[in-house]
């Protein structure tokens, strides 16, 4: 098992320098620098500017030495943010996209396996097509339209929740997680109905009905151990997902996430701020999708003897 | 199924019932209201404090609060009021301006605040490697420029202190809008011991900028600052008016997303917005909503012409284009937010200056021009592209614009929406051939728009160039006497409309809602709008 782990550890080194080096060409070669402005900003000032962010050095050195300053940590300053660099933003801006990726992925699992399950009881039954169409609902309807709305009948017609912010006013928290929740909340109702059925087919549970266990015994220890194995493999790209998608959350509800730094950065052509960004969320995406994997192969037998075969 | 009726439902009505007999909770700002905290949209993430070192105009907000010059302004009437300096004194020849600082003048920190305090802050705003985007507002001070460029000593400086109380500045001509630029950022004082105590005097974004660290001069100090989220200004108790400050706190919101910004302010998390979503104008102006609050602003929307290709390097092509376009359409249909047709480029200003010459609106003049160009009705006009930033009022006025041309001179015209950097990049590069352009004037003065046609002017980007236009400025610029100096622009501007190197479309309205408790908040073209008098009041 820790030579599984060791083994994505170091596989992930190179998928890092690639996502920098990818980063740093596209990033390079779009129009415009970080130091355009609508108004003309002197010739002698663009220069010095350039030289006091290194930016007249040549593109290898300048990428080479990023990474240097990497490896010990340093991301760069920001060009856009002077007060700041880009490590006070990123530690400032990831914990509310964390703390909003944390509440949503709770929403989605809660409301959406609560659904899946209640549906994959009762297959081809209102029971199953209330909540499956729910979901189908919930994954068509974007953020960007779900969000207003809650704004619309929360906040502004029935004024129990802010309209935004983020730790300012109690209950500020709560339609942002929905919003962000909503679609994988659907997401996982539809994944764990179609797993739940699949295992509540398999021989052990016939057995199981036959030996006369209750059926919530059968389905709470028996099935859902298998039944949201898949749930827990979309889990890790789900929660990547969404750390680094938060942005339009972020925007409609005026969080200081990661998110919209990120998209800011991009359009301010903050060139070691859009690198930070990138290799963060990069780092964050391997992370969670190695987390998934070890969680798989524990919750799996068949799995674990892969592993420890070596394969 | 059950599921629903038995816990869903209960649970809805319960909670609706439970929040109906719940006492209405304070909101953000009724609570603003009883301990003078007020919450303000500012737009976007300011990028510094440092007003060396920024140059937008959330900046300025902010800095406005922190930071006091030698004058300051009225609110309503834009004229020059003492600020740090209590008086002053100008020469005959208007060359030499003497400041008298106040005595009880003083630092965040309690230093006193003296006359070498500007003269050390204004060179470090000149400081080559500083960077400074604004250090040109200093050269109008005596080797100002040569000291910026590097190519002369700091001791030759025209500002100098006389003693604590007096600082003498010598001018390279006499400046008649000297004193409004005494009141831009760029020319407030920082403190200069605790920029050293971070980092080097030149030094960009150093941690001196950050709360813990920030030592100002204005009416108010630093204390609170996450970006993103929002950033906290506290009536500061050194400085030398504090008696008459009667607000605690500013909290500035960076929201850039004009919609939440104005659900905030309905919901009670905001007592003044940055700006208004165009489509909710009409409903706050139909229901004479009293929080809406609409005035000029001190900037014009133009469209520049390339006039270096074919075929707008022909002044006849330039002005049929710029001689059929309906600026009253475009702003009653179009636009709808109130603005003014504009059909010069300076817009009027508190001053006095009332722009004499005027692009017509007529087709039928425009049509005959087209013709002598030797396109008649249009015919043979190769397809020009009008270009744009990605933006939908962008993008409505130039299909008016496409369509008003089609139909008045029987022309096609394509439209290039482009992110905002490489429409930046293509307008300097003069890699366009018409495209949307808007200008801010700085100061109160004509000078600030008209000198930005002088040849090679770096925000010029037309490729025009006029000798008898460019003699104008310089002649404006040495001259003291102003109604001598108003005359020249006049005649500057009429070049201008005649060579038709823009096209301008309107001068902007600002438009954004304040709460009625919020006392002392005046509208004037330069959206100047300082805290340390307002307060607030609930009646």
């Amino acid at each position: 098992m820790y030579i599984f782990i060791l083994k994505r550890i170091l596989q992930s080194i190179p998928v890092l320098l690639a996502v920098s080096l990818f980063t740093f060409i596209m990033v390079r070669s779009a129009p415009g620098g970080p130091f355009d402005q609508d108004r003309n900003v002197p010739p002698a000032v663009i220069k010095n500017l350039n030289a006091h962010y290194h930016l007249d050095d040549p593109l290898w050195k300048q990428y080479v030495d990023y990474i240097m300053n990497l490896l010990h940590g340093d991301f760069g300053p920001s060009f856009k943010f002077q007060s700041h660099n880009v490590n006070d933003l990123i530690l400032a801006g990831f914990p509310p996209t964390l703390e909003l990726a944390f509440y949503a992925t709770l929403f989605a699992l809660v409301v959406g396996l609560t659904a899946g399950i209640t549906a994959s009881l009762k297959p081809n039954s209102l029971q199953d097509y209330v909540p499956m169409s729910s979901a189908m609902l919930g994954i068509c309807l974007p953020s960007f339209v779900l969000g207003p709305l809650l704004l619309l009948i929360f906040g502004s017609w029935l004024q129990w929740l802010p309209v935004a912010g983020w730790g300012q006013i109690p209950g500020d928290k709560i339609l942002p997680s929905i919003t962000l929740g909503a679609s994988y909340a659907a997401y996982i109702a539809r994944i764990s109905r179609g797993g739940m059925l699949e295992v509540l087919s398999q021989d052990y549970i016939r057995t199981a009905r036959a030996k006369g266990l209750s059926p919530i015994r059968i389905v709470f220890v028996h099935a859902l151990r298998g039944g949201i194995t898949p749930v827990i493999s979309f889990l890790g790209p789900a929660i990547a997902g969404l750390l680094a998608g938060s942005f339009v959350v972020e925007t409609i509800f005026q969080i200081p996430g990661l998110g919209r730094f990120y998209v800011q950065a991009a359009f301010n052509r903050d060139y070691t701020m859009i690198m930070g960004c990138t290799i963060f969320f990069a780092f964050v995406i391997i992370v969670f999708n190695l987390l998934s994997d070890i969680i798989l192969v524990y919750l799996n037998p068949k799995l674990r003897q892969q592993v420890s075969r070596g394969h | 199924m059950k599921f629903f009726i038995k816990i869903l439902l209960p649970t809805l009505v319960i909670l609706t019932t439970l929040s109906s007999c719940e006492g209405k909770r304070k909101t953000l700002v009724e609570i603003g209201d009883e301990k003078q905290i007020l919450h303000v949209g500012n737009g976007d993430e300011i990028s510094s404090v440092d007003p060396h070192t920024t140059s937008g105009m959330p900046e300025y907000h902010v800095i406005l609060s922190l930071y006091e010059g030698l004058v300051s302004k009225n609110t309503k009437t834009l004229a020059i009021e003492p600020g740090v300096a209590e008086s002053w004194d100008i020469s005959e020849d208007g060359l030499v301006y003497t400041f008298h600082i106040r005595e009880n003048a003083r630092w965040s920190n309690g230093d006193k605040l003296v006359a070498n305090d500007f003269v050390q802050s204004w060179l470090r705003g000149l400081m080559p490697a500083l960077a400074n985007e604004y250090a040109s507002s200093m050269y109008v001070v005596k080797n100002g420029q040569n000291i910026n460029e590097g190519k002369a000593d700091p001791k030759d400086f025209g500002a100098v202190a006389l003693d604590d109380q007096t600082l003498q500045i010598t001018l390279n001509a006499p400046t008649p809008y000297f004193l409004q630029l005494l009141d831009h950022h760029s020319t407030y004082p920082v403190h200069i011991p605790t920029i050293k105590k971070f980092g080097k005097l030149d030094e960009r974004g150093t941690k001196w900028t950050r709360p813990e660290n920030f030592v100002g001069n204005g009416a108010f100090v630093l204390s609170e600052w996450t970006p993103n989220k929002y950033l906290s200004v506290k009536k500061s108790p050194t400085y030398w008016d504090a008696k008459s400050v009667r607000l605690n706190e500013v909290r500035y919101y960076p929201i850039n997303k004009y919609t939440t910004e104005e659900r905030m302010f309905r919901s009670g998390q905001l007592h003044a917005t940055y700006y208004l979503p165009r489509e909710k104008l009409a409903v706050y102006k139909n229901a004479n909503n009293p929080v809406l609050r609409s005035y000029p602003n001190f900037a014009t929307y133009f469209y520049r012409f390339n006039v270096t290709v074919k075929p707008l390097d022909d002044v006849r092509v330039r002005k049929a284009l710029a001689y059929s376009i309906d600026r009253k359409r475009i702003v009653e249909f179009v636009t709808k937010f109130g603005q003014i047709p504009a059909y010069t480029l300076t817009p009027p200003d508190e001053n006095g200056y009332v722009a004499n010459a005027k692009m017509p609106y007529d087709v039928e003049l425009a049509k005959k021009l087209l013709a002598e160009a030797g396109y008649p009705n249009g015919l043979g006009f190769p397809k020009l592209t009008v270009a744009f930033n990605a933006n939908d009022e962008h993008q409505h006025i130039a299909e008016a614009v496409q369509q008003m041309w089609k139909d008045n001179l029987g022309i096609d015209i394509a439209l290039a929406s482009t992110e905002w950097k490489v429409y930046l990049d293509n307008e300097k590069q003069l890699n366009y051939q018409i495209d949307r352009a808007s200008w801010i004037g700085d100061y109160l003065d004509p000078n600030t728009f008209l000198e930005m046609f002088v040849t090679n002017n770096g925000n010029n980007r037309t490729g025009f160039s006029d000798a008898r236009y460019d003699e104008l400025i310089a002649k404006a610029a040495l001259e003291s006497n102003q109604e001598k100096r108003f005359a020249y622009f006049q005649e500057a501007e009429q070049i201008l409309a005649d060579s038709a190197p823009i096209l301008p479309f309107y001068t902007y309205i600002w438009n954004r809602l304040i709460a009625t408790s919020v006392k002392g908040w005046d509208d004037n073209v330069q959206d100047y709008y300082p805290f340390k008098n307002m307060y607030l009041e609930n009646q």
